[in-house]
């Protein structure tokens, strides 16, 4: 996707979640405000869309005093940042061993089917991305997926019909799932 | 051999609360510490437990807290690990979750010991909701006068913060976190210098997994004598399993070191045995990263001693017939799967996780994932068996880091122990199309 098609607004943090950024940067020493990027990544995307747009990704730089690039290569190193936009709820269905052995190849499809994209993509309304990701630590737990901060997990053709459903109609995500 | 030291009282309501968790005896071990031992006498005790690293590698804690240099004026840091991703393991979540101080009380003594007045705990960006419950704990503790300046009037300051990582494995290894805890790409360092002379902003800095930090409460609590009478030989304390694959109960389990792996696996206070009422196939005891044992090696070495949940006796017999303990990772196959698909599974893992710095990992890893994918779809041939052998020993030994090593010893030992099952996908190339080797095997006459 070509990034100069896509026009953004400067993203700029509302000054309740300024305050946030300021207070995680204390966590390190004077000099230091490069250790916060990380978290203010994940903030920074949670804040402006679900992904991180060059503009965002400048912003951040801004914000910590280093260059573009700084940004850049840590945000295109680390997989759970997107690059590219992506939908309202992003399902990321643990696809490794552990969870592989109990069914995960299974939910995928099943995913895929009921939702008509295949992984990677994003349905047409815009509602869900479909992602398989590595482990995620849930392994006698499986199979799983992560939406937003929350682990679903013991899942089954069915419930995955439920979650869906629930997404859909608007009584998922709670608050702090986000 | 129930005996819980670590995870005594995981099951108290609100035990993951401050007020609970003191009623329980929490902080006891920091009080101790602070007024009665000197920051050396921690180091020594510690060393005198035989406490062993329990995210993967087993080095003696205690000796990794001796290097630590101490030159004047430079800061020193603690870092907890709890980067936790290796598949199978799930244990480190489970202590942070249930009882968030247990790992605070751990790294404070810790802290003290080493002479750290900044440390942080790394914990992997998927486990966010665990760093609300650590930035919770951290300020009921912070409040109570255990973190901050001067600790309980001992006059020792800690501060002690919580860092996100964002998605990827290679930060569990200590130098790929402290990149990234400096804000960087998880690019493992060259060694030496260790972290321990030079580590988080080129200060000393020891790394240590969220268990073995929570283990040195109970070891200050009731000594190091008493905590090594607690295992088998060398292998002393308890270990938290994270059991999973086709078992009947899968989850976290704390056991004292020398239970027998057939009681593990088959007792009902654990394990439960094979879910389903299926055979055991295989199992890969200590996280993705060690060699995977056939069935008959598992519950007994290949000298026909019992096989204990223990450093030593799962590497009983070295890579050819034996394990590692591991990371605590105990995966366990049922005979309805299929290893080459196993193994490509996480030949795949290890190839999207190499961080591309060493040629060798990032081309070789890529190479045996496509290899083995070929082979699982029955589009493989006899040489490609051999082909990953000889990748395999490129790799092993060649990195920066031992992520080269985690991926080619899976791979080498599938192979040394289920040749046979490769070959067959070989041989067989429309039965391994059509579906898993073990499903079309179970239903097979042979």
């Amino acid at each position: 996707m070509s990034t100069e098609l896509i026009h953004t607004e400067k993203p700029s943090f509302s000054k309740e979640k300024m305050a946030e950024v300021q207070e995680i940067i204390k966590h390190f020493p004077e000099g230091r405000q490069k250790s916060a990027i990380l978290r203010i990544l994940h903030m920074a995307e949670a804040e402006f869309g679900g992904w991180l747009s060059p503009e965002t990704m400048d912003y951040v730089a801004e914000i910590l005093s280093i260059e573009p690039i700084e940004v850049y290569e840590v945000a295109s190193f680390y997989s759970m940042y997107n690059l590219e936009p992506v939908g309202k709820h992003v399902f990321e269905v643990c696809r490794t061993g552990p969870c592989m052995l109990v069914g995960s190849d299974q939910i995928i499809e099943h995913i895929e089917q009921t939702l008509d994209i295949k992984v990677g993509e994003t349905t047409k309304d815009g509602m869900f991305t479909l992602q398989a990701v590595e482990c995620l630590g849930a392994c006698g737990y499986g199979p799983m997926l992560q939406c937003g901060k929350k682990y679903h997990e013991h899942l089954t053709k069915e419930s995955v019909d439920q979650l869906i459903a629930d997404f859909r109609s608007g009584k998922l995500p709670n608050k702090e799932d986000k | 051999m129930a005996r819980k030291i670590l995870l005594e009282h995981i099951d108290v309501p609100g035990i993951e609360t401050y007020d609970v968790y003191r009623k329980h005896g929490g902080y006891q071990s920091v009080e101790k510490a602070l007024k009665t031992m000197t920051p050396d006498q921690i180091v020594e005790e510690v060393k005198a437990s035989g406490l062993r690293g329990r995210g993967g590698a087993g080095f003696p804690t205690g000796m990794k807290w001796s290097f630590i240099a101490k030159p004047d004026g430079v800061p020193r840091h603690l870092l907890c690990n709890a980067d936790e991703s290796e598949p199978g393991t799930f244990k480190d979540r489970y202590l942070m979750e249930k009882i968030p101080h247990l790992l605070i009380e751990g790294m404070i003594v810790s802290s003290f010991a080493l002479g750290a007045n900044l440390s942080y705990i790394y914990i992997r960006g998927e486990y966010h909701w665990i760093l609300d419950i650590l930035e919770k704990a951290i300020a009921e503790a912070n409040n109570k006068g255990w973190l901050g300046k001067n600790i309980q009037g001992s006059g020792y300051d800690l501060e002690l913060r919580v860092a996100l990582g964002a998605g990827a494995y290679i930060c569990g290894e200590e130098t790929a976190l402290i990149e990234s805890l400096e804000g960087k790409r998880g690019n493992p360092r060259m060694k030496p210098p260790f972290p321990a002379v030079k580590g988080l902003w080129g200060h000393p800095t020891v790394v240590n997994n969220v268990e073995s930090l929570a283990a040195v409460v109970p070891i200050i609590n009731m000594g190091a004598e008493e905590y090594a009478k607690v295992g088998v030989g060398r292998s002393t304390g308890t270990k938290l399993i994270s059991a999973c694959g086709n078992i009947k109960n899968p989850g976290v389990y704390e056991i004292e070191l020398g239970l027998p792996v057939e009681e593990f696996l088959y007792s009902d206070e654990w394990c439960g045995g094979i879910a389903n009422g299926k055979k055991l196939k295989a199992c890969v005891p200590g996280g993705s990263s060690v060699p995977i044992l056939p069935a008959h090696l598992l519950c007994k070495t290949a000298t026909g001693e019992p096989r204990l949940m223990s450093y030593e006796s799962l590497a009983e017999g070295g890579f050819e017939s034996g394990s590692m303990l591991g990371s605590g990772g105990f995966i366990i196959f049922d005979e309805d799967q299929c290893i080459v698909r196993n193994t490509w599974n996480f030949a795949r893992f290890y190839a999207h996780e190499s961080c591309g710095q060493c040629s060798p990992c990032r081309e070789g890893t890529g190479w045996m994932q496509r290899v083995l994918n070929r082979l699982e779809l029955g589009q493989g041939n006899m040489r490609d068996i051999d082909l990953l052998a000889e990748i395999n020993k490129k790799i092993e030994g060649n990195t920066i880091c031992p992520l080269g090593d985690a991926a080619a010893w899976p791979v080498a030992a599938a192979i040394r122990h289920f040749r046979e099952e490769f070959e067959w996908h070989v041989t067989n190339p429309e039965d391994a199309q059509k579906g898993n080797y073990g499903l079309l095997k179970a239903s097979m006459v042979y």
